[in-house]
């Protein structure tokens, strides 16, 4: 079973994420800001994460950053998902390593066509 | 919804684009006409409908049919049919048009996201090989959809199903809440107001026709219709593509399918043969 790290400082939003991505047969593991997602992919590599832009502690960019400087950082496959939903943080994202990009608000089948977008 | 007015907009759907006007989607016809009467400047569907009973005027009836044809519709829908457009079935046509444009047709295009996801993918075909050329049209029953689909404006809910976030910002620029698709792109596209049922006469040859989740909505009579009509417009190597869950079985061996590409159609010459004989 694929995993998928869900990187979020809302629970509400994790806990939606996860139900999608749970009936799209994903394992879903949770964090609530770009330290914590750190400290799961240093322990275990998910194949996918989600990630959200502003969260306190370590911001998704900065996160995005960090892990694609890891070893094996590179392999994971990330989507932000955020309500910056500008060019300019568009762009920025691509550069630091994002492979898609989730404007919020999403739904069911915004996330399955970004994550078949993927590959996964 | 009054039965008499729900088979109302029955006929008038059935008469008018050939459509299959389920009487038990009461909730769909009502969210379908809601904003047409509002629009029209009626108090309800009732009195919309009503007024058609009087008057039988054609831009009434026409705001009905035109409100009951709206699709689903997503960039790069179901992917595949543009893989093997892009894979084989160009590449072969290209060879046998010696260079001459391959002539692509997407028939009931509604809000435009099929035929402009070809025309991005033309351009990354081009950006490979400069020799590549596609020539786009589209058409639609509705005259609104068509007015949407050549603005090229789309919701930022539209633009994420289907549409890579690279192919977003390379081709689409953000302008209040709204994506509006670059003039390039928009400009490989030639449009056309168009009634699937009312004949092909007039429309000319073409290599490929995309039409994708249109028969399946239509009266099995105007389903063959269609198909046989289609049969004119392509060329005997022409390739209509239908929708993933729809066959040509309608029009009988008219069309036979291609091993291998999935929703892909082949004219039958032998069918053709036995009709004319």
């Amino acid at each position: 079973m694929k995993t998928c790290l869900v990187v979020d400082d809302s629970r509400v939003i994790r806990k939606v994420a996860r139900r999608i991505l749970e009936d799209l047969g994903f394992e879903i593991a949770e964090a609530a800001d770009g330290m914590e997602a750190l400290a799961w992919c240093r322990a275990a590599m998910p194949d996918a994460i989600l990630l959200d832009w502003n969260m306190p502690v370590m911001g998704g960019l900065e996160f995005l950053r960090k892990l694609r400087a890891e070893p094996g950082g590179d392999a994971p496959v990330v989507i932000f998902c955020t309500v910056e939903n500008d060019v300019a943080h568009i762009e920025e994202a691509l550069d630091a390593g994002a492979d898609e990009y989730i404007m919020k608000p999403f739904d069911g089948d915004i996330i399955e066509a970004k994550f078949a977008e993927v590959g996964l | 919804m009054r039965p008499d007015d729900i088979s109302l907009v029955i006929s008038l759907c059935r008469a008018r684009a050939g459509l299959k006007v389920s009487a038990e989607k009461t909730y769909l016809i009502e969210s379908r006409l809601a904003p047409v009467a509002r629009r029209e400047n009626f108090a309800s569907i009732p009195d919309l409908l009503a007024a058609i009973r009087a008057k039988r005027e054609e831009p009434l009836i026409w705001g009905v049919v035109e409100a009951m044809t709206q699709g689903e519709s997503a960039f790069f829908r179901d992917r595949a049919p543009f893989e093997t457009f892009r894979n084989e079935v160009y590449p072969a046509l290209s060879r046998a048009r010696g260079g001459e444009p391959v002539k692509v047709w997407s028939a009931a295009c509604a809000g435009g996201q099929e035929v402009y996801s070809l025309a991005m993918l033309a351009e990354m075909m081009r950006a490979e090989d400069p020799s590549v050329r596609i020539e786009l049209a589209a058409s639609d029953i509705s005259a609104r959809a068509l007015e949407k689909a050549q603005s090229g404006v789309y919701s930022q809910f539209e633009v994420q199903r289907g549409l890579p976030i690279r192919l977003l910002i390379k081709h689409f620029e953000k302008t209040d809440d709204m994506w509006r698709l670059s003039p390039d792109i928009r400009r490989m596209v030639r449009w056309r107001r168009l009634n699937l049922i009312a004949g092909l006469g007039a429309v000319g040859r073409w290599d490929v026709v995309f039409c994708r989740n249109v028969l399946s909505g239509l009266e099995a009579p105007y389903q063959k219709k269609v198909l046989e009509d289609l049969t004119l417009v392509l060329p005997e190597d022409g390739v209509l593509v239908l929708g993933a869950k729809e066959t040509a079985e309608a029009a009988g061996d008219a069309f036979t399918p291609i091993p291998g590409q999935p929703g892909f159609y082949r004219r039958n010459p032998a069918a053709r043969a036995a009709a004319a004989a």
